[in-house]
């Protein structure tokens, strides 16, 4: 085995320039490729969230008129009727660009390429080739949704404004343009590269893991890993059927799901959202596992319930599959439905707790050491259980009948997606940065960044939740002017936000600019996975010689 | 670790364990005492700067918000401030400094069975009176059945008559159709005001809110609506009386309210509809049976329009 290795080396080695990253057989550079496009993603979806508090900072109209007016060319009403859709068109993009090019890449593409090949054990990952295929993708996809801006959408007006989750008939019949075609076309590009990913993700830890590594000894990212592309792999062919289906009623004649054709736009609903749920949970998966990894190494102690931890995220990802009309509990679907979905909705509960506990019984007893990257862990912890609770509030139907598509909802899943789930690309950005670039960060900068999110995103969405409670209802432009005060205090969070991502920034450049080594194992006798083994950067092919697990 | 610091650690404990449950219990009552101000005086619209949810003026948002602000928000204040002290807890019970020794403990099973078995309870509780005011919500009234009101973990003692009127609403794009099935040519369309008509006509109704023409119903009537749409997705809502249901092209959704009181009732379409999706509010007058009684005469006579004058001005 171990002579093979050099040769293998010679044969096609490392290759060098624009081909090393263009023509990438290799999990690290392609790990380093999607975290810098989640990176450049993160900044224009955040971007596109800035001009919408921007908007609603106040009643009326004052942002995007202009804005219209300044990209289209439109004049007078036409400015205004064009500002009041690229509100939409801009509510649709933050969504899916956050989703499908910030959160997934970083988190499955990014961090779940760098490390589950090395915490198996394993040289690279099974498909290395059809790794990069998945990779390239993103840039295609991205670019088809950034095209879709600049097609016509409604008659006369621009771009794709159905919100991410494309509910047929506005995206059908309401929008004859090819804005809409061409945003359908970027989510069959992305997930095409993630089902390609699933693909690589379950056949590498199911077969290339080093010996002595069992299923049960396997490091909890990696079972994250598993879970999550699972769901990926089960999930994502729905969503490409109903969205085929989209472009065949919009484009080729097909009547799916236009009652005038005997179709019905629930049939959407219903497929998007068996979708669509498993797909929150794809989103959170590998943050509990990063959570796991750095709660561990930093209080100096296992896991508490290791095994309990494995079968939480397991039954998270089956019952995620039988949940999904708790999305659609206003269309009209009959009592026993309801009370199915608000039964098994409910259930979900418990498997999550488990782990919040389970997290909270390892650092108790521990010996903690608050460096940058458990800050984040604790603050995922602390604000996903602000999150999960107005989920459970929300899984009540009779509640949600007044909850519904209002800002309660909006506060909801942004405190899970924005603090939960960012939260834990943060936290693995700040653990895994010393050893992806070798070199080390400034404590109080990457310290201040953490404050400035945590307090930015909690100003922003908190007052959500009462905007929600008193009726304002989400993907507005404009709202009665009861609304005014919790809006102009959630516009002001935004600023502080966006301070963070200045700082975030800045973190990166400084430490480039200082060069401080970080040396292989920078957090101690807590980290205990085999990434700490190796040096920083790990060689650009690591484990040739597989190593042995006790 | 010397014996005052294990005092102190034990001590800690418990008070730390009281100081939980103090807090706990003190936080759970505050929704309660701040939700409860907009009750007094229901009004069909949010306030500035609210915090909760709107008034109610029928038993279903009754049971709503006794459903949230009793038994839902004290939960979930509570689990996030248990989660909270423990964590501050462990902050600086557990710091490097203060146990430079970790345990090595990573099993209690008696710990994790009632972790387990705990949240399974709590959801059981949330559960049992979520059952019963979703079955509410859903089951048109009958004259016989009985709703649960303000009492959600009853099996129900408030009288509810049958339907005595029936409207279908058309959602479209940007606007709604009301028509008073019931009656003879009694519909019409209502739009939002822009704002110089508002100024105008309507200046005591707020912003965004205000439409040419209201959904008039009389009070305490139970009220069948039926819901469809033109073309794209909408979705009808009046968060005073407790509803929310889509309007969904090619189906026909049905929904029941019953108003105790008169007044200017709003909701705003909720479901993305296209660029007017902010602009299509829901406005219901809710009159005296004997005013609903002169105006739908009046409209089914002469129109919407001059029916208007039959209506006692909102001031």
């Amino acid at each position: 085995m171990a002579d093979a290795t050099a040769k293998h080396v010679d044969a096609h080695g490392h290759p060098t320039g624009w081909r090393r990253y263009v023509y990438s057989t290799n999990h690290k550079d392609i790990g380093t490729m999607y975290l810098i496009f989640a990176i450049i993603a993160g900044i224009i979806g955040g971007l596109l969230s800035g001009f919408m508090r921007w908007e609603l900072a106040e009643p009326g109209i004052q942002i995007f008129k202009g804005l219209a007016a300044m990209v289209y060319g439109l004049e007078g009403d036409a400015a205004l009727d064009g500002g009041k859709q690229m509100f939409n068109v801009f509510t649709t993009a933050h969504g899916l660009i956050m989703v499908f090019f910030m959160v997934m890449p970083a988190l499955i593409g990014g961090f779940g390429n760098w490390f589950v090949p090395i915490m198996i054990g394993a040289p690279d990952m099974a498909f290395p080739r059809m790794n990069n295929i998945s990779f390239w993708l993103l840039p295609a996809a991205f670019t088809l949704l950034l095209m879709s801006l600049f097609f016509e959408g409604p008659p006369g007006l621009y771009g794709a404004g159905v919100g991410w989750t494309v509910y047929a008939p506005l995206s059908t019949t309401a929008n004859p343009g090819p804005a809409v075609d061409f945003a359908i076309l970027a989510l069959h590009l992305a997930g095409a590269s993630s089902i390609l990913g699933a693909i690589n993700f379950i056949t590498t830890i199911f077969n290339m893991r080093a010996p002595g590594m069992t299923m049960h000894k396997m490091p909890l990212f990696v079972w994250s890993m598993l879970v999550t592309v699972f769901l990926l792999l089960l999930s994502l062919p729905v969503l490409a059927g109903a969205i085929t289906m989209l472009l065949t009623d919009r484009n080729f004649g097909t009547t799916f799901f236009n009652p005038e054709g005997g179709g019905d736009p629930v049939l959407y609903q219903h497929l998007f959202w068996f979708f669509g749920h498993p797909e929150v949970y794809v989103l959170i998966l590998p943050g509990f596992g990063i959570v796991s990894h750095i709660i561990s190494t930093f209080s100096k102690k296992p896991i508490f319930g290791y095994l309990g931890m494995v079968y939480a995220m397991v039954a998270i990802g089956v019952v995620g599959f039988i949940v999904w009309a708790h999305h659609m509990y206003t269309t009209g679907l009959s009592l026993n439905v309801q009370r199915y979905f608000v039964a098994a909705t409910m259930v979900i509960a418990v498997p999550t707790g488990i782990k919040i506990f389970s997290w909270l019984a390892t650092m108790w007893g521990g010996s903690i050491t608050f460096r940058t990257p458990m800050y984040w862990a604790l603050g995922f912890i602390f604000l996903f259980t602000i999150g999960g609770v107005t989920g459970v509030i929300l899984a009540n139907a009779g509640a949600d009948r007044v909850l519904h598509d209002t800002y309660y909802v909006v506060a909801h899943f942004h405190y899970t997606m924005s603090m939960g789930a960012t939260f834990g690309v943060f936290a693995g950005w700040y653990y895994w940065y010393p050893k992806i670039f070798g070199i080390m960060y400034n404590e109080f900068l990457a310290k201040l960044h953490f404050w400035t999110l945590f307090i930015g995103a909690n100003v922003v969405f908190f007052p959500q939740h009462f905007l929600g409670l008193a009726g304002m209802p989400r993907r507005y432009i404009d709202y009665p002017d009861a609304y005014a005060f919790w809006n102009k205090v959630s516009s002001i969070g935004y600023l502080i936000t966006l301070l963070s991502m200045f700082i975030f920034i800045w973190v990166i450049i400084e430490s480039v600019m200082k060069k401080r080594v970080a040396g292989d194992n920078p957090w101690g006798e807590g980290a205990t996975t085999l990434e700490w083994t190796l040096s920083s950067p790990p060689p650009f092919h690591q484990f040739e010689t597989l190593p042995r697990i006790k | 670790m010397n014996t005052i610091s294990k005092r102190i650690k034990n001590y800690g404990e418990k008070i730390s364990q009281l100081f939980i449950g103090t807090l706990a219990f003190a936080l759970a009552m505050v929704p309660q005492a701040v939700f409860a101000q907009a009750q007094q005086d229901p009004l069909g619209y949010a306030v500035p700067g609210q915090i909760g949810l709107m008034g109610s003026v029928t038993t279903i948002m009754d049971s709503i918000r006794v459903f949230h602000n009793g038994l839902l928000m004290p939960i979930a204040t509570g689990i996030v401030v248990f989660v909270t002290v423990i964590l501050v807890y462990i902050i600086i019970r557990f710091n490097a400094k203060a146990n430079p020794v970790p345990s090595k403990t990573t099993h209690n099973v008696p710990l994790e069975i009632v972790w387990t078995v705990f949240p399974i309870i709590v959801l059981i509780v949330i559960a049992v009176p979520s059952f019963g005011i979703l079955a509410d919500q859903e089951i048109i009234p009958d004259g016989e059945r009985k709703y649960l009101g303000s009492n959600i973990f009853s099996v129900g003692d408030v009288e509810v008559p049958a339907p005595g009127l029936t409207i279908k609403v058309t959602g479209i794009q940007w606007a709604w159709e009301y028509d008073y099935v019931d009656y003879e040519g009694a519909d019409y369309t209502s739009y939002m005001l822009s704002e110089e008509d508002r100024a105008e006509l309507k200046p005591n109704e707020p912003r965004l809110l205000a439409a040419d023409y209201d959904l008039v119903i009389p009070v305490d009537t139970t009220v069948r609506v039926q819901v469809t749409s033109a073309v794209v997705i909408h979705a009808f809502t009046v968060p005073s009386f407790g509803i929310k249901i889509d309007a969904v092209p090619g189906r026909l959704n049905e929904t029941w309210f019953n108003a105790r009181k008169t007044g200017m009732y709003y909701g705003q379409c909720s479901e993305l509809c296209g660029r007017g999706h902010a602009f299509m509010p829901i406005s219901v007058r809710v009159v005296s049976k004997e005013e609903f009684a002169e105006w739908i005469a009046a409209v089914e006579a002469d129109g919407v329009d001059s029916a208007a004058s039959v209506l006692t001005p909102i001031t």
